[in-house]
C-alpha cells in the first residue's frame, strides 16, 4: 500500500469525556474508494469516531490525517465538509420545515458563502442534479413535501440522498438502515455500492444482515479502540468479538 | 401565490394608507369630516417607524432564530445620529443662543464641541452614520458572539446586557448626548421646520417608504437561498455546518442587516416625536418589539408590521383610556400569546384560509418557514 | 528603671490631692478673677490641669456665662433660675445680683475652655466618654492639654482608651514646641502605628520640626498610605461580598430553575419583589398584634416569604410554564409578560411609592475592625446569603427531592421512565427557586428601597451572574455571585458607580466569547442541545 492510496488515516486517537475514554488510542487507514464497515457494541465508539473525523469533537492526543497531508483536528466542521467529508447522522436530521427539494438544493455542492447565496438562482444543472438524486433516492413525489413530514425512513432516504448531493470524496453513514424494512435494508445496500463505485465510504451498523450483505472489509470497535478487522467470516469468527457480543 | 397576494396588500396597505391619510391632512379643512388631525400623523408616522424595528427584530428573531432582547438599541443608535444632526440645525435659535454648542453642553459649562460630534452638521454625513453606527456595533457584537457559538437564551441575555450598558452610558451626562434629557427641541430638518404640518405628512409618507422598502429588502433576503439557508441555521444549526455552512457568516450578515434597518426606524422615529433620551435603550423597549413580532405573526414579514401596528395601537388607546390597565394587558399579551397564538395573528389567517382536511401539523411548532 | 520612678512618683503627685496641688487650684482661680483675658486663659488651663473637684463645673459655667465676680474677688456661678453658689465650693450663697459682674471671655479664653473641658473629659467615669475625649484632643493638637493628657494615662485601666491618649500626647507633643527631638521621633512612631487618615494628617501638617523627625514624618506618612490603602481594599472586599451575597441571593433561585429546568424565569425579580412585600405585611401586621416580639419580625418574614413565593411559583410553573417546555425563549417572553402583571399588580394593591421596611435594632449599627466600618445589616446579608446556600446544597443532596431534581437535570426521560413524577418535580423545583428568591427579598428589603420595581433592578444582575457561573452547579453561582460583587466594587472608586457597572457588562460580554456557556458549564450530551 503507498501512502497516496491513504484516504484517511486516524492516528492513536483518544477522546476522553470527564475520564471516560469514549476512544482510547484508536488507529484506522481507509484506502481511497473503499467501503468499509464498522461495528461494535452500543457505546463502542463509533459515532465518537465520527464526531472526531468531521470535526465536532477534538481528540485529546493523536492526529487524523485526510488525503495525506491534512490534519483535520485542526479544522473546523465546514472546513472539513468542503475538504470533501459528509455524514450521515446516527438520527436522521434534515431541515424539517422545508421542503424536501430545499433540502437537497441547500446540501448540493456549491459556493457556501452568504454573498453568493443572497443572489444565486437555481440553475437548469441544478434542478437536473436535483431531480436526479430525488429519483436514486426514491422521493420523487415527495418533493414539495415538508421534509419533517416525511416517514423515519424516507428521512433517512433523505439524508443519504442529501449527502449525494455534496459530492463528498468520502462519506460516513451512520446506522443507515436503522428503523428501515427488510427490502429498504437491502435497497440501502445496493445504494451504497453504487456510491462506493466512485467514492470511499464509512458504514456504522449494528445489522449483521446488512453488514454481510455490503461484503466488504469490517472493522470491529471495542470500548474505544480497534478490537478486530477483516472479511466478515474473519471477524465473526475472531473469540475476541464473540466474547464482546456473546459473553458478559 | 398567496405569498404574492400578501405581499401586495402589505405594500398598498402600508404605502397606501400614509399616502391617504397625509393627503386627507393636508389637503381638507381642518373641520371637515375628512380631516385627518396633525397628531395622528405623528402617531401613525411612529408605528410606522416601530414596524421597522419589528422587521429588523423579525429577521433575526423568525429566520435565524436569534431572539435579540436589546434590539431597540441599534434603533436608539440610529436615533440618535439623527438627532445629533437635528440638534446643530438648532443653531443660534436655542436658548443660551449659542452657534456652536447645543444647550445642554452650554448648561455643563463645556468649551468645545466633542470630536464625535463633528460632522453632524451635514445632513448626509449624518444618514452615513445612521447606518454606519449600528452595522458596526452590530458587526463586532455578532463577530464576537457567533463566533464563539453562543446561542439560545445566553445569546438573549447578553444582548439585553448591552442595551443595557448603552442605557447607563447615555444616562450620563459627561457622554456629551444630553444625559438624562437626551435630545429635543428641534427646529429643522434639511431646511424645513420640523413641527410643521407639511413636514410632518412628509415624514409620514417617507417612513412609509422606507418601510416599504425594508420589508421588500427583507422579503428578497428570505426568500433567496440565502434565506434558506438562514432557516436551516435557525432549525438545525449544527446540521448546516456538517454541509459546509458557516453560520456565524449568514448570522452575522442578517444581524447586521438588521441593526441597519433599526436603525434607519430610530432614525425616522426622532424627528416625528421629537425627541430622543436614553429610556429608548431600556431592555423594556426591546422586550416589547420582540412581542409586537409574536403577536403579528414570527417568521412572517408581514406580521411583524402588522404586530407593531397593532400593540402599538392599542398601547395609544389604553395608556388614554385605562392607563392603570396597559401593564396587565400588555403582561396578559405577552402570555397569551406565547400560549395560544404561537403563530400569531398571520397564523389565524392562514389556518383559516388553509382548505379543511390540510389542517396545519399538530406540532405547535412556530414559524414554518413559510414567506408571507 | 529611673524612669518608672519619675513616672509613679508623678502619678503620687497628681493624684494625691496634696498641698501642691490645693494651692494650684487656688492661684488658678485667682487667674480667673482677673480682668486680662490672658491671665483669665492661663487660669483656665490651671484649674483644668489642677484636679480641683469643681474644676469642670466652673469651667462649663464660665463657657456658658454664668461664672461672676464679687467685688472681693470672689467666684459665683449664677444659674439662670437666679440661684447662686459658691464657684470654689458649690455651696449656695447668698449674693444680691447686683454685686455680680460676670467673667468675660474672648476666643483665645473659648479656646482654652474647650481645649480644659475635653481634657477634664479624660477623667469622665465612663470609658466610651474618656475614648471621645482623648479623640478629640488628638484632633485638637493643643500642646496645652499636655498635662492634664499625662495626668488621665496614667490612672488610665482601659488599654484602648490609654492608646488613644498616647496618640494624643504625640500629637500634642509635635506642637510643643520646646519638646525634645528623641520625643518627637518617638511621636511620630506612635502616629505611624495608629496609621489612619487622622494620624496622616497630623503627620501632614507638621511644621518647623528638625530633619530627622521630618524624614521620620515622611518615611511615616508613605507607611500610612500603604496601610490605608490595604485597608481600603479590605473594605472594599466587604462591601464587594455584601454585593455579592445579596447577587447570590437572588440568582440562587434562578440557578435552580434554570439549571434544572432550563427555564428562564424573567419574572423571578418579581418573586424577590414578593419576598419584600411579604416582609412589609409580616411588620405592620406584628407591629399591630405582637408587638411584643416585634424585633423578631424577620425570622417570622423569612419563612413566610419562601411559602409565599414559592406557592406563587408553584402556581405559575402548573398554569404557565409546563405549557411551554422546550420552547425557553417563548418561555422567556411569556414569563417577563408575567413580570409585567405582577408589578402591576402589587402596584395597585400598594402603591406605586416606596414602602418603609424597618430594620431590627439588633440589625442595625456597625461595629469596627482596625479601620474596616463592618455594618451589622450587611453582615447579616452575608451571613444568611451563606445559609441559604449551605441549605439549598444540603437539600439537593440530602433530600429524596434532591436527588430526583438531579436526576431530572441529568435525564428527564430516563428519570421519567424510573417512575419519577417528573411533572411534580419540575412544580416543586420551580417553588424552591421561587421561595428561595422570596427570602432573598426579605433581606434586600433590608438595604433596598421596597417598590414594585424592586425586582427589575436585580434581574439583570441575577442573570449576569448565572451566565457568569454557568448552570452547572450552586458552587459557579456562588463564584460567579462573589466575583462580580467584588469586580463591581473594586472597579466602582476607579471609575465611579455607573461607569464601573459599564465595565462590568462590557467583560462579561467578552467572557461569555471565550466561554459560552459560563465557568461551571453543564457537561455530557444533556448540554449539547
Ligand atoms: N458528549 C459526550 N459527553 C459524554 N459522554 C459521551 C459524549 N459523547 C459520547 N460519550 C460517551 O462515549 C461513549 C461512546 O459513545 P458513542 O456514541 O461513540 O457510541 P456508539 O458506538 O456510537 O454507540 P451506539 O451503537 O449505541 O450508537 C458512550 O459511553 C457515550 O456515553
Ligand atoms: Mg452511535
Amino acid at each position: 500500500m503507498t501512502e497516496a492510496d491513504t484516504l484517511l488515516y486516524l492516528d492513536g486517537v483518544t477522546v476522553s469525556f470527564d475520564g471516560f475514554r469514549a476512544l482510547n488510542g484508536l488507529s484506522l487507514v481507509l484506502e481511497e474508494g473503499e467501503m468499509r464497515a464498522v461495528i461494535g457494541p452500543n457505546g463502542a465508539g463509533k459515532t465518537t469516531m465520527m464526531d472526531v473525523i468531521t470535526g465536532k469533537t477534538r481528540p485529546d492526543t493523536g492526529s487524523v490525517i485526510y488525503q495525506a497531508g491534512t490534519d483535520l483536528t485542526k479544522l473546523d466542521e465546514p472546513a472539513i465538509a468542503a475538504l470533501g467529508i459528509g455524514r450521515k447522522f446516527q438520527k436522521p436530521t434534515v431541515f424539517e420545515p422545508q421542503t424536501v427539494w430545499d433540502n437537497l438544493l441547500l446540501a448540493l455542492a456549491g459556493d457556501r458563502r452568504p454573498k453568493f447565496s443572497l443572489w444565486a438562482r437555481e440553475s437548469a444543472a441544478e434542478r437536473a442534479r436535483i431531480e436526479q438524486i430525488l429519483e436514486t433516492v426514491r422521493l420523487p413525489e415527495q418533493r414539495h413535501r415538508r421534509a419533517g413530514d416525511l416517514s423515519h425512513g424516507q428521512k433517512q432516504w433523505l439524508e443519504i440522498g442529501m449527502l449525494l448531493a455534496q459530492e463528498p470524496r468520502l462519506l460516513l453513514v451512520d446506522e443507515p438502515v436503522a428503523g428501515m424494512t427488510d427490502a429498504e435494508t437491502e435497497q440501502t445496500a445496493e445504494l451504497l455500492r453504487e456510491i462506493n463505485l466512485t467514492r470511499a465510504v464509512v458504514v456504522v451498523e449494528h445489522d449483521m444482515a446488512f453488514v454481510r450483505a455490503l461484503g466488504v472489509k469490517v472493522t470491529v470497535l471495542h470500548e474505544g479502540s480497534v478490537l478486530s478487522e477483516g472479511s466478515i467470516d474473519h471477524v465473526s469468527e475472531d473469540p475476541r468479538v464473540i466474547e464482546v457480543y456473546l459473553g458478559r | 401565490m398567496i405569498s404574492h397576494r400578501v405581499t401586495l396588500l402589505t405594500l398598498a396597505l402600508v404605502f397606501g394608507g400614509a399616502v391617504l391619510l397625509a393627503v386627507l391632512n393636508q389637503f381638507t379643512p381642518p373641520g371637515s369630516a375628512l380631516h385627518v388631525p396633525p397628531y395622528v400623523i405623528a402617531l401613525v408616522g411612529k408605528y410606522l417607524c416601530f414596524a421597522m424595528l419589528a422587521l429588523a427584530v423579525d429577521l433575526v428573531w423568525g429566520f435565524g432564530g436569534i431572539l435579540p432582547l436589546g434590539h431597540a438599541a441599534f434603533f436608539a443608535l440610529g436615533g440618535y445620529a439623527m438627532g445629533m444632526y437635528l440638534m446643530r440645525q438648532i443653531g443660534t435659535r436655542g436658548v443660551y443662543g449659542n452657534a456652536m454648542l447645543p444647550d445642554f453642553m452650554v448648561f455643563l459649562g463645556w468649551k468645545a464641541l466633542p470630536w464625535y460630534w463633528s460632522g453632524f452638521e451635514w445632513f448626509a454625513f449624518a444618514a452615513l452614520m445612521v447606518v454606519l453606527v449600528p452595522a458596526v456595533l452590530a458587526l463586532v457584537f455578532g463577530w464576537l458572539a457567533f463566533r464563539s457559538r453562543v446561542t439560545g437564551v445566553y445569546l438573549s441575555i447578553i444582548t439585553q446586557a448591552l442595551t443595557y450598558a448603552l442605557l447607563l452610558a447615555f444616562f450620563r451626562n459627561d457622554m456629551g448626548f444630553g444625559g438624562n434629557n437626551g435630545l429635543t427641541d428641534f427646529k429643522d430638518i434639511v431646511g424645513f421646520p420640523v413641527q410643521a404640518d407639511p413636514t410632518r405628512a412628509s415624514l409620514l409618507v417617507l417612513s412609509a417608504l422606507f418601510l416599504c422598502g425594508q420589508f421588500l429588502l427583507a422579503r428578497f433576503v428570505v426568500m433567496s437561498r440565502f434565506g434558506k439557508v438562514l432557516i436551516a441555521v435557525r432549525d438545525t444549526e449544527s446540521r448546516t455546518r456538517f454541509l459546509g455552512y458557516r453560520p456565524e457568516s449568514y448570522k452575522l450578515v442578517v444581524w447586521v442587516l438588521s441593526a441597519i434597518m433599526a436603525g434607519i426606524g430610530g432614525a425616522l422615529y426622532v424627528p416625528q416625536v421629537g425627541i430622543i433620551n436614553p429610556s429608548e435603550f431600556s431592555p423594556a423597549n426591546s422586550i416589547e418589539a420582540v412581542i409586537w413580532v409574536a403577536v403579528g405573526g414570527r417568521g412572517t414579514l408581514s406580521g411583524a408590521i402588522l404586530g407593531a401596528v397593532l400593540v402599538n395601537f392599542g398601547k395609544t388607546w389604553f395608556t388614554s383610556a385605562l392607563p392603570e390597565l396597559w401593564l396587565f394587558a400588555l403582561g396578559a399579551l405577552f402570555i397569551g400569546v406565547t400560549l395560544l397564538l404561537p403563530e400569531g395573528v398571520m397564523g389565524l389567517f392562514r389556518a383559516r384560509a388553509a382548505k379543511p382536511g390540510t389542517a396545519p401539523e399538530a406540532e405547535a411548532a412556530p414559524a414554518k418557514g413559510m414567506v408571507t | 528603671m529611673f524612669r518608672w520612678l519619675a513616672l509613679a512618683l508623678l502619678a503620687v503627685l497628681w493624684l494625691a490631692p496634696g498641698p501642691g496641688r490645693a494651692q494650684l487650684a487656688d492661684e488658678a482661680l485667682t487667674a480667673l478673677t482677673s480682668t486680662s483675658f490672658n491671665s483669665i486663659r492661663e487660669g483656665v488651663e490651671a484649674l483644668a490641669a489642677s484636679g480641683h473637684p469643681r474644676a469642670q463645673s466652673i469651667i462649663l459655667a464660665l463657657q456658658a456665662g454664668k461664672l461672676f465676680l464679687r467685688g472681693d474677688k470672689v467666684l459665683f456661678i449664677k444659674d439662670e433660675d437666679g440661684s447662686v453658689i459658691e464657684a470654689a465650693t458649690g455651696a449656695a450663697a447668698d449674693v444680691p445680683a447686683s454685686a455680680l459682674k460676670p467673667v468675660r471671655v474672648n476666643n483665645a479664653v473659648r479656646g482654652a475652655i474647650d481645649a480644659a473641658l475635653g481634657a477634664l473629659r479624660l477623667f469622665a467615669p465612663d470609658a466610651a466618654a474618656r475614648l471621645q475625649a482623648a479623640e478629640a484632643v488628638f484632633r485638637s493638637r493643643d500642646p496645652a492639654a499636655l498635662p492634664a493628657l499625662q495626668r488621665a494615662m496614667a490612672s488610665e485601666p482601659d488599654a484602648k482608651v490609654k492608646r488613644r491618649m498616647e496618640q494624643a500626647h504625640a500629637t500634642a507633643l509635635l506642637f510643643l514646641p520646646e519638646a525634645k527631638e528623641s520625643d518627637r521621633l518617638a511621636a511620630v512612631m506612635t502616629l505611624r502605628a495608629r496609621g489612619d487618615i487622622e494620624a496622616r494628617s497630623t503627620l501632614g501638617n507638621l511644621t518647623g520640626q528638625t530633619q530627622a523627625v521630618a524624614e521620620a514624618a515622611a518615611t511615616a506618612i508613605t507607611a500610612i498610605d500603604r496601610n490605608l490603602q490595604l485597608w481600603s481594599l479590605l473594605q472594599s472586599v466587604f462591601y464587594g461580598l455584601s454585593l455579592g451575597s445579596v447577587l447570590l441571593l437572588a440568582a440562587a433561585g434562578l440557578a435552580i430553575t434554570f439549571g434544572v429546568m432550563g427555564v428562564i424565569n424573567m419574572a423571578h425579580g418579581e418573586m424577590v419583589m414578593i419576598g419584600a412585600y411579604v416582609t412589609f405585611v409580616t411588620q405592620q401586621a406584628m407591629k399591630a398584634y405582637l408587638p411584643g416580639i416585634y424585633q423578631a419580625n424577620l425570622l417570622f418574614a423569612i419563612p413566610l416569604a419562601f411559602i409565599v413565593a414559592g406557592l406563587i411559583g408553584i402556581a405559575i410553573e402548573r398554569t404557565l410554564i409546563r405549557w411551554l417546555y422546550g420552547r425557553p425563549l417563548e418561555t422567556l417572553l411569556a414569563t417577563w409578560g408575567l413580570s409585567l402583571v405582577l408589578q402591576q399588580a402589587v402596584r395597585s394593591l400598594f402603591g406605586a411609592s416606596n414602602r418603609d421596611v424597618d430594620t431590627p435594632a439588633w440589625m442595625s449599627g456597625a461595629t469596627e475592625l482596625g479601620s474596616l466600618t463592618l455594618t451589622w445589616n450587611r453582615m447579616y446579608i452575608i451571613l444568611f446569603a451563606f445559609l441559604v446556600l449551605a441549605a439549598l446544597m444540603a437539600a439537593l443532596r440530602y433530600t429524596s427531592l434532591g436527588l430526583r431534581m438531579r436526576a431530572v437535570t441529568q435525564n428527564r426521560q430516563m428519570a421519567a421512565a424510573m417512575g419519577i413524577r417528573t411533572p411534580w418535580i419540575d412544580a416543586l423545583t420551580f417553588g424552591l427557586g421561587s421561595g428561595v428568591a422570596g427570602m432573598a427579598g426579605v433581606a434586600l428589603s433590608q438595604i433596598d428601597n421596597v417598590s414594585p420595581n424592586l425586582g427589575q433592578n436585580y434581574i439583570i444582575d441575577s442573570f449576569m451572574v448565572v451566565v457568569f457561573g454557568g448552570v452547572g452547579n450552586l458552587w459557579g453561582t456562588t463564584l460567579g455571585a462573589l466575583t462580580l460583587g467584588i469586580v463591581n466594587k473594586f472597579l466602582e472608586p476607579v471609575a465611579g458607580a455607573v461607569l464601573g457597572k459599564i465595565v462590568v457588562l462590557i467583560l462579561l460580554i467578552l467572557f461569555i466569547q471565550r466561554r459560552p456557556r459560563g465557568m461551571f458549564p453543564l457537561k455530557g450530551r444533556a448540554a449539547e442541545t
